[in-house]
């Protein structure tokens, strides 16, 4: 295992710049869950660690090593890719025996059966083990295409969306599963995913891409709790961030040019003895199975919060709110933070 | 099941179906079972009007495929004591003696020499320059392609008077090689737009893969490329198999002797006061089967087809 870091890296595709002078390290036996919303430079910023595209500048490095102009092979790294691409002529057998038995491995016939067995036990696969890889569900496709990644122990694991096409069961499961892998190997991994639950209970950092550059890098935490911008903000939540005009709330303390708030749900106290409420109408109440969502209409503004599923708020109602510890943004949504808060 | 099921056909539609199926295949199978039961006709019967279609089959279009003969007395057949072989007594029916082996097995063998070398030829350097062609980034390469395809836009056989005249002041004339390269540039751009399109279809992401497992290019290619593109290989080569196999204006142009190939030869059978049909129909026959054998074995690729993009792209 390995720390990779890029420094200053930036790949454009003709008008397009893909990946945008980014600059990251993954500490070795850490977690780093990629953000962004489609188009963001996830996948790519991917690739170029792979070394299946070359940086137009900067420098990538894999355990100290500056690996810019190494092919793939001497690179070190397994990936999964967010379309799966088993081999349609293998049986998944095969498929998960490929890359040990590439010609740099050259491991002995036992050992491969061995680590084959034990990733497919590990994955639930060993009854399929002899189907050809063409005859498997999609969700036991993307477990195969896991399962090629973990046969190896390569310098970092690379994983684009690896859960993203598995029903809700399976992706808690392999989420957990992952993770314990993960921990146990102390394995550096490079993960993208759209996924809050897995951006919260797997990273040890966030980083969230937005057209090519990274805007932000942290703690799952620190991302969620302490964003720098209304984007950010709005990467990790659901519901999402509330975002609305600072004069919503009057009674609010503003930071000096503070024009946006953003409240998430445990920023708004609805009823209570919330000092200086203001009157919001109840909107809509969507129950959700695992939460219970309720809009509120305030001075024409509506905001989504949580509410408890038997509650007995009905639409229509008129209920005080008010906003506790948001946060100040300026018109562009650049965070304002209070001085002498500023970390 | 459902009386009005979509997905399975009534028995009656099934059965007009399977009607229609069997009347063609008879219709296209006719001249070809002629051809082999006139293989077992004796000469007579070969051309007796009405045709005969029942008749005392004999293999005597065979010896004389593979045989020449010369005509003797009487008295001299007599003095030769009796037949040793099977195949001496059905010439001596016909007063001959066997002078010699034909030139049908050399010409059989030039076919398949030169129709399999050119195949194999065609579909490797297709192959290759598909792929080139499918994943790199070819400086007009459009335009290569257009010049590719442009090299079959007028018959092959207008240019065989410029061809005739290289061939002969290269030495090619008559040889080999001169055909099997004859024949790869006319099949190259078939084989190339068709593997182009086979390869095109493999998704790249099966090589970035491999790439990443720790195979070179080359190993991702022999590996993952080609036994995927096995479909497309398949029929390619199967189409230029047939041209190669089948063609007979150039072979009859350019080759007389050594590279002499079966379809130029196989009209000059004369026997006894004209064509001897029972041979050209022997020889007729024989040709068919490399192909046809071809053919069967590359099924298993061709039907597997079928089962391709099976997976998500
Ligand atoms: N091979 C390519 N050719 C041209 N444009 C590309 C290519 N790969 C990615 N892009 C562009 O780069 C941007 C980032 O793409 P990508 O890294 O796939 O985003 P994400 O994975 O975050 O959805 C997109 O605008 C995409 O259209
Ligand atoms: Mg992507």
């Amino acid at each position: 295992m390995a720390e990779v870091r890029l420094e200053a890296v930036t790949r454009r595709f003709g008008k397009v710049t893909a990946v945008d002078g980014v600059s990251l390290t993954v500490p070795d036996g850490s977690f780093v869950v990629l953000l962004g919303p489609t188009g963001a430079g996830k996948t790519t910023t991917l690739r170029l660690v792979a070394g299946l595209e070359r940086a137009d500048a900067g420098r990538i490095r894999i355990a100290g090593h500056d690996v810019s102009d190494w092919p793939p092979a001497r690179r070190d790294v397994a990936m999964v890719f967010q379309q799966y691409s088993l081999y349609p002529h293998l049986s998944v057998r095969d498929n998960l025996a490929f890359p040990l038995r590439s010609p740099l491995r050259r491991l002995g016939a036992g050992e491969i059966d061995r680590v084959v067995g034990e990733v497919a036990e590990m994955l639930h696969i060993s009854h399929k083990l002899d189907n050809r890889a063409t005859q498997l569900s999609g969700g036991e496709m993307q477990r195969v295409s896991i399962g090629r990644a973990l046969v190896r122990r390569p310098a970092v694991y690379l994983m684009d969306e690896p859960l993203s096409s598995l029903d809700a069961k399976l992706r808690a499961e392999l989420r957990i599963e992952l993770k314990r892998i993960q921990a146990e190997l102390g394995a550096t991994m490079l993960y993208v995913t759209h996924d809050q639950i897995e951006a919260m209970t797997m990273a040890t950092h966030v980083g969230v891409l937005r057209e090519g550059a990274l805007v932000q890098f942290g703690s799952p935490r620190e991302v969620y709790e302490d964003p720098d911008s209304v984007y950010v903000a709005t990467r990790l939540g659901q519901p999402r961030i509330n975002v609305a005009p600072s004069h919503l709330f009057p009674a609010l303390d503003l930071p000096p040019g503070a024009s946006l708030i953003g409240l998430r749900p445990e920023h708004i106290e609805v009823g209570g003895n919330a000092p200086n409420p203001v009157k919001a109408r109840v909107g809509r109440i969507e129950h959700m199975g695992d939460q219970t969502r309720m809009h509120l209409l305030v001075n024409g503004a509506s905001l989504v919060t949580l509410t408890d599923p038997h509650t007995r708020m009905q639409p229509g109602e008129e209920v005080p709110i008010a906003a506790v510890a948001p946060l100040f943004f300026d018109g562009d949504g650049r965070r304002i933070r209070r001085s002498g808060s500023m970390p | 099941m459902s009386a009005y099921s979509i997905t399975e056909p009534s028995r009656r539609q099934k059965w007009i179906a399977g009607t229609l199926v069997i009347l063609y295949a008879l219709i296209t199978m006719a001249p070809l079972a002629w051809i082999f039961l006139t293989g077992f006709k004796s000469p007579p019967d070969s051309i007796s009007y009405p045709p005969k279609v029942v008749f005392t089959p004999t293999l005597e279009g065979y010896v004389n495929l593979f045989t020449t003969r010369s005509r003797q007395t009487r008295e001299y057949l007599d003095s030769l004591g009796p037949a040793r072989t099977w195949y001496e007594e059905i010439v001596r029916k016909r007063e001959m003696v066997i002078a010699g082996p034909s030139k049908f097995g050399e010409r059989f063998k030039n076919s398949v020499i030169i129709g399999f070398g050119s195949t194999f030829l065609s579909v490797f350097l297709g192959t290759l320059a598909a792929y080139g062609f499918s994943r790199f980034k070819v400086p007009l390469k459009d335009d290569l392609m257009f010049f590719i395809l442009s090299t079959r836009m007028m018959p092959p056989i207008a240019v065989a008077i410029p061809i005739f005249l290289m061939y002969r002041s290269l030495g090619l004339s008559d040889t080999h090689l001169g055909m099997i390269l004859l024949y790869t540039a006319v099949n190259i751009s078939l084989a190339v737009w068709l593997l182009k399109g086979f390869i095109d279809e493999i998704p790249i992401e099966y090589e970035e893969a491999a790439l990443i497992d720790g195979y070179t290019r080359l190993q991702a290619f022999y590996k993952v490329v080609l036994p995927q593109a096995a479909t497309g290989i398949a029929s390619t080569a199967i189409f230029c198999l047939i041209f190669a196999w089948n063609e007979y204006a150039f072979a009859l142009l350019l080759t007389s002797g050594t590279a002499q190939t079966a379809p130029p030869f196989i009209p000059t059978i004369i026997g006894e006061g004209g064509l001897d049909w029972p041979a050209v129909a022997a020889g007729a026959t024989l040709f068919l089967l490399p192909v046809l054998v071809f053919t069967i074995l590359l099924r298993k690729h061709l039907l597997r087809g079928i089962t391709f993009g099976a997976v998500r792209k």
